[in-house]
């Protein structure tokens, strides 16, 4: 399920509108993970406050929102783009790649919820092919 | 609409004497943490909008987004675009039989397993469904009730509403072998 050239420029085009809300797309949807698969509480029992809006829920957010921005500037070649962030979440992180699935649906929740009208059919099968693929990139050091 | 907002209130219920256990179902499943106050808003919203999104939104976004689900619907004629998916009268008949299916559930909360044994019989033995549609299916009308939503779409209220239709799908699952 490559990205097609139309998947792409839906996609660029849909994140021009939602980069300056990507900050808090981040905070809310990790918050909602956190919440909605309690599972995903494991790997953040170093935080001391794991509620929504919380100062380490909104500062891990915008990382990951840092990280999906890299992700769309790479867009043509993820795989080798986003090595360093494989390599992190292989070696150190070591999340179960089962988890970027589930971050991804709560990224596609948070986007319904704060873009209604831009989040069209197209493109939202764009940004779920979009996010598929990140999630593969960022597996490809698991081993 | 308001017939629906009486039904479901929390004070409602209480007063009509039904003692309808919200941390716990007849089931092994336990609705846990969910609080009472969660549960009724997410079947309040459900009966809501069945009203106003079966008639277009979740099967079509389906059929979009999940284009492989195409293939339980040979007979329904041309689904080649997002525009004549949209278009297509079989299609939004079909969602309003989806949504009732799940009217069903929300009306036997307590009881979804036994509810479903033979809608979970027929998807199996005579639609041939891969239970992993039950998933994105349940995905997609999350995405779409958070968007018909907006803000009152908290994250309580969408782990109670995820919750509920991840019950759903092990029903509908149950038969299969």
């Amino acid at each position: 399920m490559s990205l097609s050239a139309k998947d792409k420029n839906a996609i660029k085009g849909f994140w021009d509108k939602i980069a300056p809300e990507a900050e808090n797309i981040g905070a809310d949807a990790l918050a909602r993970m956190l919440v909605v698969y309690p599972q995903t509480k494991t790997y953040f029992s170093h935080w001391q406050d794991l509620s929504p809006g919380s100062a380490p829920v909104r500062k891990h957010g915008k990382t990951v929102m840092s990280g999906v921005a890299e992700a769309v500037s790479k867009i043509d070649d993820l795989t080798n783009g986003l090595l360093t962030l494989s390599e992190l979440h292989a070696f150190q992180l070591r999340v179960d790649p089962a988890n970027f699935k589930i971050l991804s649906h709560n990224l596609l929740v948070v986007l319904a919820i704060q873009f209604p009208s831009d989040f069209t059919p197209e493109v939202h099968v764009a940004m779920d092919k979009f996010l598929s693929a990140v999630a593969l990139a960022l597996s490809e050091k698991y081993r | 609409v308001d017939r629906f907002r009486t039904r479901y209130h929390p004070g409602h219920l209480l007063q009509d004497g039904l003692r309808i256990r919200w941390t716990q179902c007849s089931g092994k499943v336990r609705w846990g943490k969910c609080s009472y106050t969660n549960i009724c808003t997410s079947v309040y919203i459900i009966h809501k909008y069945l009203l106003f999104i079966y008639i277009y939104i979740l099967l079509f976004r389906c059929l979009v987004v999940y284009p492989w689900t195409q293939r339980y619907f040979g007979n329904f004629g041309n689904l080649y675009n997002a525009a004549a998916i949209i278009g297509n009268p079989k299609v939004a008949a079909h969602g309003a039989v989806v949504l009732h299916g799940l009217d069903k559930a929300v009306k036997n909360m307590d009881n979804i397993k036994e509810t479903y044994a033979e809608l979970s019989v027929l998807h199996s033995e005579k639609l041939h469904v891969d239970p992993d549609n039950f998933r994105l299916l349940a995905d997609c009308l999350t995405i779409v009730v958070a968007s018909r939503l907006g803000t009152g779409f908290t994250a309580d209220v969408q782990a109670a509403f995820q919750k509920f239709l991840a019950v759903v799908g092990a029903a509908l699952r149950k038969q299969y072998h």
